[in-house]
């Protein structure tokens, strides 16, 4: 890309119809981070297996892996797809101003107002384009979880190289139940998005084609 | 995928699956390719059978080699592991092994040697008496298992840079490799044997080390995850090859460092 990525809103024109909603670059680490996800919350719940912070198990069928050794080399791998994409998707948004357009303001009152318009089958969808108060508090919300499991992450993978980071995390342990319930959130919102995008095709459609 | 599954024209899949297994003797590896290949997400990613995931498996462990040189690379050589005061210490301290606590292996320590190899000037065996006279240190450090379970313990013995020392290893050698009374072994790599906190350790809790906890000799090293830390030691090599270990062999990251 040779456009100055500073004048914001300038940023990838020449890709960008008007029609266009979500540009390449969106699509392509969506769908890198989409598999990336899966592969760390898959191997994630089997390498949870082998030493439960709560009294349950993820079924097997479910985990990726088949063993420890098997599920830490899914997760090792695959954390470098999640964080190499992750820093891509970030700068990008945050250089091209698309964060700023797309995902601010969220106002208290609107993301109120929403819910109870999405709770009563009265949220239009008409324009894809713009997010409502409620999908941008979700998604600024799971891009902060992102953040948080990848630090997370890193406290409980380098508790001595990294241990003024694993210090913030409140220690070792501490950091086990952060990473847990970031992926928790993750999670919570997957099935949010996913039913979502299911009930609304044509948002799935858009982040395959762009429009 | 289905154009994939077809595999090679003339071959038997079910020859080369036996071919496969034949080639995984051990329960615990052919587990991790049926559990990898169950879920279907091998298929996903890479749109493989058996025989593909093996591909898979070795693709992953090239992966995991990278790693190991991406944490060799950030490993600082004086960065100590925090230390605990003995309140801290957890009680009682698990005992963890791929045996039973009752299977641990009874070393008689009238008997017992511990054997030096390798690139070293001095080869000559040390009794426990002697090694018992190596000046003390004692730690209280924080043990992380590779599952993910912590627990914080003391441990007390000598300095394993200054044992080098003593013996004349080279320490331009690329790995210290220690072989176990039960037949566990593993290999280390030098910077992390000159490491200030790893340790010789005779003692645990101020007492002479336990038989759970690798009577009479293990290593402790506070920057590796637990199973890096053998027990029992009974033969201490230094060399320039990378001799593997129990656990890294089935396919656990080999440096583990923390």
């Amino acid at each position: 890309m040779t456009m100055d990525i500073s004048q914001g809103s300038a940023v990838v024109p020449a890709t960008t119809s008007a029609s266009t909603i979500h540009p390449a670059w969106v699509r392509i680490t969506h769908w890198l981070n989409a598999v990336a996800m899966i592969v760390m919350i898959g191997s994630g719940w089997q390498i949870y297996n082998a030493s439960p912070l709560f009294g349950f198990e993820f079924p097997v069928q479910i985990t990726i892996g088949g063993w420890l050794a098997g599920a830490l080399l899914w997760h090792f791998a695959a954390m470098w797809l999640l964080v190499v994409n992750g820093i891509v998707y970030i700068t990008l948004g945050i250089a091209s101003g698309r964060f700023r357009r797309k995902l601010f303001p969220i106002r208290p009152a609107e993301v109120a107002a929403d819910v109870l318009a999405a709770l009563t089958g009265k949220l239009a969808h008409d324009d894809l384009s713009v997010y409502n108060a409620v999908q941008r508090l979700l998604y600024v919300g799971v891009i902060l979880a992102g953040i948080v499991i990848v630090l997370s992450g890193l406290a409980i993978w380098k508790p001595v190289q990294l241990q003024e980071l694993t210090a913030l995390f409140g220690g070792y342990d501490t950091a086990r139940y952060v990473h847990f319930f970031a992926m928790s959130a993750i999670v919570g919102f997957l099935l949010v998005h996913i039913t979502l995008a299911v009930i609304v095709p044509k948002s799935l459609r858009a982040m395959i084609r762009g429009h | 995928m289905p154009r994939m599954r077809k595999g090679v024209p003339g071959v038997d899949p079910k020859l080369l699956i036996k071919d496969a297994a034949a080639l995984l003797p051990d329960p615990a590896r052919r587990h991790f390719l049926r559990g990898t290949a169950s879920l279907g997400v091998v298929t996903f990613l890479t749109g493989c059978d058996i025989v593909d995931s093996l591909s898979a498996e070795n693709a992953l462990r090239a992966v995991s080699r990278f790693n190991d040189r991406v944490q060799a690379m950030i490993f600082q050589p004086n960065k100590l592991a925090p230390t605990y005061p003995e309140s801290a210490i957890t009680q009682p301290f698990p005992f963890n092994a791929y045996y039973s606590e009752d299977e641990a292996p009874e070393v008689d320590g009238q008997d017992y040697k511990l054997e030096i190899a390798g690139l070293v000037d001095n080869t000559q065996p040390w009794t426990l008496d002697q090694l018992y006279a190596l000046p003390e240190v004692s730690q209280v450090t924080r043990h992380i298992c590779v599952e993910g379970w912590s627990a914080i313990g003391k441990w007390s013995g000598t300095p394993l840079r200054d044992f080098l020392m003593r013996i004349g290893a080279d320490m331009r050698a690329k790995y210290v490799y220690f072989i176990c009374a039960e037949g566990y072994s593993n290999t280390i790599d030098m910077p992390t044997a000159l490491h200030p906190q790893t340790q010789m350790t005779f003692k645990f809790a101020d007492q002479v080390l336990p038989r759970k906890y690798g009577f009479p000799m293990k290593i402790r090293m506070p920057t590796k995850l637990g199973f890096k830390n053998p027990k029992h030691v009974v033969s201490l090599v230094v060399t320039n090859d990378d001799r593997g270990g129990y656990w890294e062999d089935q396919g656990y990251n080999w440096f583990s460092g923390s």
